[in-house]
């Protein structure tokens, strides 16, 4: 049975190190995976999204509407426009920093006051949790998506070594030592 | 060894192996991880060229010489290097030449969504297509031995989902090919008495390819162990949508080869399933050669002609039951990609968009001018056209256009297929104002070198191509150079300029602020006390800069302290000390 999930968030925001520890850990687990992400345009300061797949054999490279068993979403909003991929049981980390968007700085569109409690409200399973406090704490504001990365590990069937060896093996040396806090502040959250 | 890499990498690994030894490329999305992944082995050459023509140029070179070459380009690159293309085909090749071309379905980053397989027909050329890494890799060694053995250049066609999704790999040795170089001028000078004697080779060729078609490896027939109601053809990333929606339950014929085209192979499949349908992205090529084979094939009826497929894409075409969604009933706001804080653009662009300049615009991050709030942008066309439009729009406008209009084109990009149209301004004299925004990087594809950089691939040091120069000695007599943070002085010059009865460059000048060794300076603050609210610095379109109970507030973690602001405020609020927090 094929496992969805999707890393949504602002570009520049480091989602890429997140699939990168993601793609380690389930190949190293000896799954069958696909890890898809659109590079260029999309990278500068617009909306991101990375699907990460693995089961015993994978197809499609996408996740589509109603598949997604995970979304980490690095930003508010950013976890409410891909909702719809999520699937009925599905769950939704959502780090609660805001940023707003062009259209939002210049005045055309204001950015939507109670969003979280909006997809709580719809029956969502949203566990939204402050993910850059806890990045400032371990040592890096850039180390958020590994804050993410530790509490989507709570919801995996795997010992939480296997996921600190992904990280060495990721991480830059000098950084392995924030991001393996990191991981531990957002898996102890 | 196994490894997760994405299409592109492992298509430089498949080169690799097949010991290609040369590559020359000029950067594209989503082409161009696939020369920066083969650039970092050491006992191979690599290199960024100004354009794609001469790229393929370059691999032909190489491939002439006796050492299997590459090149790789977006799509919109195979126009540019056409020319080469067409008559490569005539002229086959001595040791194997790839053409990796990435088409760009969606439009992610692209002007268009044109498909790459016309040029496979149009040139008469093999063309093989992958549908994930692993066929990526395989692919492109597969590739030389077809270049040597039908004696023709061989197209490798990507799309963006396949170059950049990542997937399980195995891994090869590489080996080392060198043929012999000898003088053959029937086959390699294509004058007409020359050429007409290889159109016949080109047609033969096609035949013996077409008969390679029905037997290769790279189609293949894939049974069904469900209903033969219908079968489907496809390739590329459509066959895993495919095989997500419909599992090992419907017969396929999945093409790897997508020029020729097989005709027994095709009419066989047909046979033993009832209606037979296409899933292609893009236009209808496998469809329309079913369709002048005799099989009678359902296309673009029921599949979109326009941007990329998914597996819902195909599920709903066939009516499988939709799958239950969450619906918020709050409107998201949209995030459109922006210049970046500090963007050396930015400044240029909110002194041409202040002056009410009409800009015609060109290809890289600087497109991003064209959005609110700056909406300075006109026209943006392909690689080049700012200058060279420029030139038509000025000899129209003649002295209405003249003084109020300017194009800008990036420092790659003028070196890509601008400075041919400053040329033409010379030497037409047109009394044209080019702006040349040299951040000394090419940006929007993720920071590669350019002739004026200084720098080859590889970050060692290389030729440097002074663009004053260069300007000055193809005609131009008026060159000036401004700093895009200063914006009294960008005004300043640009009006200078625009009043001159004669073409004048405007190069503005200062590093893309990602680029590593351009340090930050400490961000800005808001002195709550001075500012009034009156929004000045918000015209200016920084993502660092928001509006929060009547006043402006920078966002510390965004901030580089570029100081352009600053310039705006009409009240000095912008500060450079942060007051301590006590």
């Amino acid at each position: 049975m094929t496992k969805n999930i999707m890393i949504v968030g602002v570009g520049g925001q480091g989602s890429l190190l997140a699939s990168k520890l993601l793609g380690r850990l389930l190949v190293d687990e000896g799954y069958d995976v696909k890890v898809s992400e659109v590079h260029g345009m999309s990278q500068r300061g617009g909306s991101v999204v990375t699907y990460v797949r693995f089961g015993d054999k994978v197809y499609s490279p996408v996740i589509e509407d109603g598949e997604a068993d995970f979304i980490v979403s690095f930003e508010k909003i950013e976890a409410a426009r891909y909702v719809q991929n999520l699937k009925k049981d599905g769950i939704i980390i959502v780090n609660t920093q805001q940023i707003d968007p062009m259209p939002v700085i210049i005045g055309s569109a204001t950015y939507p006051a109670d969003i979280i409690n909006e997809m709580k409200s719809k029956g969502i399973h949203v566990d939204d949790i402050d993910a850059l406090s806890m990045a400032n704490e371990a040592g890096s504001s850039k180390a958020c998506n590994i804050v993410l990365m530790g509490r989507l590990a709570k919801y995996f069937d795997m010992p939480k070594e296997k996921w600190i060896a992904a990280i060495e093996k990721c991480v830059k040396p000098q950084f392995v030592e924030i991001n393996k806090k990191a991981f531990e502040l957002g898996y102890n959250c | 060894m196994k490894d997760l890499l994405i299409g592109n990498a492992a298509v430089a690994r498949g080169l690799y192996e097949a010991g290609c030894a040369v590559i020359s490329s000029y950067p594209g999305t989503p082409s161009t991880e696939i020369t920066e992944f083969f650039s970092k082995y050491d006992d191979v050459y690599s290199e960024w060229a100004p354009n794609e023509k001469v790229a393929m140029e370059a691999a032909f070179g190489s491939a002439l010489r006796g050492k299997r070459s590459a090149c790789c380009m977006k799509h919109v690159g195979l126009n540019v290097a056409a020319d080469p293309l067409f008559t490569m085909s005539y002229t086959g090749v001595n040791a194997g030449i790839v053409i990796c071309v990435a088409d760009d379905p969606g439009m992610h980053s692209s002007q268009n969504e044109q498909d790459s397989r016309h040029y496979a027909i149009a040139a008469k050329l093999p063309m093989l297509e992958p549908s994930d890494s692993q066929e990526a890799l395989d692919f492109a060694k597969l590739a030389y031995e077809i270049s040597e053995e039908y004696d023709t250049p061989v197209l490798l066609k990507m799309c963006t989902r396949v170059a950049h999704s990542q997937s399980i790999v195995a891994l090869g040795e590489r080996q080392e090919i060198t043929k012999e170089y000898t003088k053959n001028p029937q086959k390699y000078i294509m004058t007409p008495g020359n050429a007409i004697r290889r159109h016949p080779f080109v047609e033969e060729r096609t035949k013996k390819l077409t008969e390679y078609a029905e037997t290769s490896p790279l189609n293949r027939i894939e049974e069904g162990d469900g209903s033969h109601d219908f079968g489907i053809i496809t390739s590329s990333t459509s066959y895993q949508y495919v095989k997500e929606a419909f599992g090992d339950s419907v017969s396929v014929l999945k093409l790897g080869m997508i020029n020729p085209l097989p005709v027994k192979l095709i009419k066989d499949f047909a046979a033993k399933v009832g209606k037979v349908y296409v899933i292609e992205e893009l236009d209808p090529i496998v469809e329309t050669h079913c369709k002048n084979i005799g099989v009678d094939v359902i296309g673009k009826d029921k599949f979109s002609i326009l941007g990329e497929f998914s597996q819902k894409s195909i599920e709903q075409a066939f009516e499988m039951a939709d799958k239950t969604v969450f619906a918020l009933d709050t409107d998201i706001p949209v995030r459109p990609p922006m210049m970046c804080s500090g963007c050396p653009h930015r400044g240029m662009y909110y002194v041409l968009a202040k002056n009410k300049i009409t800009v015609l615009g060109d290809i890289g991050c600087y497109t991003l001018g064209a959005a609110p709030p700056l909406n300075a942008l006109d026209m943006t066309l392909c690689m080049g056209a700012s200058v060279s439009g420029i030139h038509g729009y000025n000899k129209a406008g003649g002295e209405e256009t003249e003084n109020k209009t300017v194009c800008v084109i990036g420092d790659s990009t003028f070196m890509h297929s601008g400075v041919t149209g400053l040329i033409n301004i010379a030497y037409n004299q047109s009394n044209s104002t080019v702006i040349i925004l040299d951040n000394s990087i090419t940006g929007m594809t993720g920071h590669q070198q350019n002739p004026t950089t200084g720098y080859s691939i590889k970050g060692d040091p290389a030729g440097k191509v002074n663009l004053e120069d260069l300007c000055h000695s193809i005609g131009i007599n008026s060159v000036r150079v401004v700093d895009p943070y200063k914006l009294e002085e960008c005004e300043r010059v640009l009006k200078e300029e625009l009043a001159k009865n004669e073409p004048s460059v405007i190069i503005s000048r200062r590093p893309c602020v990602l680029l590593k060794y351009v340090k930050p300076k400490k961000p800005l603050w808001v002195n709550p006390e001075k500012c009034r609210g009156c929004k000045k610095c918000m015209k200016f379109g920084c993502p660092s800069i928001s509006f929060r109970d009547g006043h402006a507030v920078v966002d510390e973690t965004l901030c580089v302290g570029c100081g352009v602001c600053a310039q705006l405020c009409p009240f000095d609020a912008f500060e450079s000390e942060v007051p301590a927090n006590d």
